[in-house]
């Protein structure tokens, strides 16, 4: 088997098939989300509070209970006091009141619901969900040519103006033309760095710490069982690895017979 | 009815007991006799025979938690990828039942191809099995039924342009085709009907008719027995009590081996349910993850992995790739007709056949013959016991360039399989029609290169080296 798939990933290659899929895709290639934030209980929170302030506004995340935030290490109180604005109780899902058919007219696009956004944003070859998160928040810039008056590297054309615009202040995209190395006749329009305009609350380090934290609870939220299944897993497979060896013992204990 | 018996006197509490129940309900014990401790299987069994019982195990779990996903699982287009996320998050141990579901369907897949690759390689299709193979080609055709009805019911957009595609296929059936995909939706799209009539098909019309082709498949296994990888028929050389001289008892020697490999099955499988339930996005698709949405067809769709080979095949035929068809079906009957040594009233049928089936080749979209041809590539394997002609049954005493035919085949399939996962593209067109042509060549040609070769000696007993 170990040779036979040697055989089909070089014949993969060598029709130039792989990754071809990933290439024809938009947007430009995902930075690396800084995965050990998911297990960090104040990135978390942080992110927690990042995320009722800046994005439960407009999307909502239909499928996830307040009270689910104790798994990160906070009280029925502190959520009820730190993290609810309206009238909702404790055990109530994430729901907001813009109403999704103005929201169409507003924005182009409604919202999406943003419980699972970072499952269903992973694609194979380019990244996991936390990823594109990790890289689309951080990639907005100023662009008068658009409705909103920003657009954005990861989702170009994107609908959503850069709602955490305070935190990193505006920028600029520089663009230039470079002679296409496919074919002389061309240009790309290649992005070349960003230009801050205005500074923001945060300096560029903190800003990534602070979306990475956004993104970790959007990942947390993802999945909230994600660090229980895994220790679960941890255990299933050591009983298994141990119930194993007693099956292959006694396996052979009966077979001995077998002549 | 059976003969009443007496436990000896002063027999224990168990041994009475046991006689009572015997003595009431004999058919159990009968069938416990037929089916595990008297039915003696070959002692050569190697690791291709564990994934027959492997796939009854994952049969039992598909069953029991799908029971219990039914419990808190909405079939409403308005409810049903909410209740699928409330499963994950509120029910408790929901997200294990779910995963282990999952999971199972693909893991259902890859033990369900092993186990017929087993059969290819030993010919365990061959005389006198040929029901049980078709009874196992039926359940293969029922599993595709249920995971395509099954992949529906999350109701997230994979789940519904992918049955929106599938179905529309049936749309490409001549004179009914629109008829019948709006049978199969209940609607003109998609929608709330298809995912109840999909949620009642899934849940129960076939798993019933499931479990019905699995209990013929063992019953007729058991009838004539279990082949071996050196193809011997065991029962030709029998012990003074009738007992094959190389068969054991499969109760408690098999059971107690298969033991040993579900506990191995169990860790590659619960190692993906816990650390990698997604499994980059093949096991559960990322675009999945988004409600159903009627308006927005994705950029890409494809279907989960297992189904990809067959699909690839669908998307190769293309209105080009007829003329290869044509000429195949041209070359075919005037080979039948110069070659084949039968009457000439059937060698005018032949002609006849192929001028109608050219004409319809001809005049009928490449979409619907897409779709034949991936029916055919399923229906074919029923016809395997009747395609091989060689001398002999298992690989291991066939010549050894039969093995190269298998290892092309096998990594024709598993191309066809990574082409349907990826968007189409002209190169993977191509391949894919190559991969079309090699599929159906490897079974068509069979009568004829199957019997070409020497086969090695066949010994008289099997062979077996004590553990």
């Amino acid at each position: 088997m170990h040779t036979m798939k040697k055989i089909i990933l070089t014949l993969l290659v060598a029709f130039g098939l792989h990754g071809a899929a990933s290439a024809a895709e938009g947007g430009i290639p995902w930075d690396k989300f800084p995965q050990e934030k998911v297990t960090d209980m104040a990135a978390l929170q942080n992110g927690a509070k990042l995320f009722t302030n800046y994005c439960l506004n407009c999307h909502a995340a239909a499928y996830m209970r307040y009270n689910r935030l104790r798994d990160i290490g906070l009280t029925e109180d502190q959520i009820r006091k730190n993290l609810m604005f309206a009238t909702e109780k404790v055990g109530d899902t994430m729901t907001v009141a813009m109403d999704a058919r103005q929201a169409k007219d507003w924005f182009g696009a409604t919202p999406p619901d943003l419980t699972v956004v970072a499952r269903s944003r992973a694609a194979v070859g380019k990244g996991s969900g936390a990823d594109y998160l990790y890289t689309y928040l951080r990639t907005y810039y100023r662009d008068e040519t658009k409705a909103t008056g920003w657009n954005n590297l990861a989702f170009p054309s994107v609908g959503m103006p850069h709602a955490l615009w305070e935190l990193q202040g505006q920028r600029a995209a520089k663009f230039v033309e470079v002679k296409d190395p496919h074919d002389p006749k061309k240009t790309i329009h290649r992005f070349d760095g960003y230009e801050q305009i205005t500074p923001g609350q945060l300096t560029p380090l903190q800003y990534d710490e602070a979306v990475g934290d956004l993104v970790a609870y959007l990942q947390w939220m993802g999945e909230p069982a994600q660090g229980q299944r895994v220790r679960i897993g941890v255990w299933v497979l050591i009983f298994l690895g141990f119930f194993t060896v007693i099956a292959w013992r006694l396996n052979a204990a009966y077979w001995k017979d077998v002549k | 009815m059976a003969e009443f018996k007496e436990a000896p006197a002063g027999a224990s509490l168990t041994t009475q007991v046991t006689t009572w129940f015997e003595n009431r309900f004999p058919t159990a014990f009968d069938a416990y006799r037929v089916h595990m401790s008297e039915y003696y299987a070959p002692k050569n069994f190697n690791f291709w025979y564990f994934f027959g019982s492997l796939a009854m195990l994952v049969l039992v779990i598909q069953i029991v938690t799908g029971i219990f996903l039914v419990m808190h699982y909405k079939p409403d287009a308005a409810l049903a990828f909410a209740s699928v996320e409330y499963i994950m998050r509120d029910v408790p141990g929901g997200w294990i039942i779910r995963y282990l579901h999952s999971t199972g369907a693909s893991a259902f897949f890859v033990v369900v191809y092993l186990h017929m690759f087993r059969g290819l390689l030993y010919g365990s299709y061959r005389k006198p099995r040929e029901l049980v193979w078709i009874f196992g080609c039926a359940i293969f055709l029922c599993l595709m039924a249920e995971a395509f009805m099954g992949y529906l019911l999350p109701w997230g957009q994979m789940s519904y342009w992918g049955a929106q595609v599938i179905v529309n296929l049936f749309a490409a059936v001549p004179f009914v085709g629109p008829d019948l995909a709006l049978l199969i939706r209940g609607d003109y799209v998609v929608s709330d009907a298809t995912l109840n009539r999909f949620f009642s098909f899934h849940v129960i019309a076939v798993p019933l008719v499931l479990l019905g082709l699995v209990v013929a498949h063992i019953f007729a296994l058991h009838d004539v027995g279990s082949n071996n990888p050196d193809g011997i028929e065991i029962k030709a050389k029998k012990d003074a009590q009738g007992r094959p001289l190389d068969g054991i008892p499969f109760h408690p020697y098999y059971t107690v081996h298969d033991i040993f490999g579900v506990c191995v099955f169990l860790m590659a499988f619960t190692a993906i349910v816990f650390l990698a339930p997604e499994f980059g996005g093949y096991f559960l698709e990322y675009n999945n993850f988004i409600p159903a949405d009627p308006l927005k067809t994705p950029p890409h769709i494809a279907p989960v992995w297992y189904f990809t080979p067959f699909y690839s095949m669908l998307r190769a035929i293309t209105a080009e790739m007829m003329y290869v068809l044509i000429a195949c079906v041209i070359a075919g009957a005037a080979f039948g007709v110069l070659k084949a040594k039968v009457g000439a009233l059937l060698k005018g049928a032949i002609v006849v056949g192929a001028v109608v089936l050219v004409a319809a080749m001809l005049s009928i979209d490449a979409k619907f013959w897409g779709v034949v041809v991936m029916g055919g590539a399923v229906i074919i394997l029923f016809f395997l016991p009747w395609l091989d002609h060689s001398p002999v049954k298992s690989i291991r005493y066939r010549p050894d360039w039969h093995k190269y035919v298998y290892a092309v085949f096998v990594i024709v399939f598993l191309i066809l399989g990574y082409l349907g996962t990826q968007a189409p593209s002209p190169i993977g067109e191509r391949m894919s029609q190559v991969g079309t042509l090699f599929y159906f060549g490897f079974f068509l040609l069979m009568p004829w290169w199957s019997r070409l070769g020497e086969p090695k000696p066949v010994p008289e007993r099997v062979t077996f080296a004590a553990h």
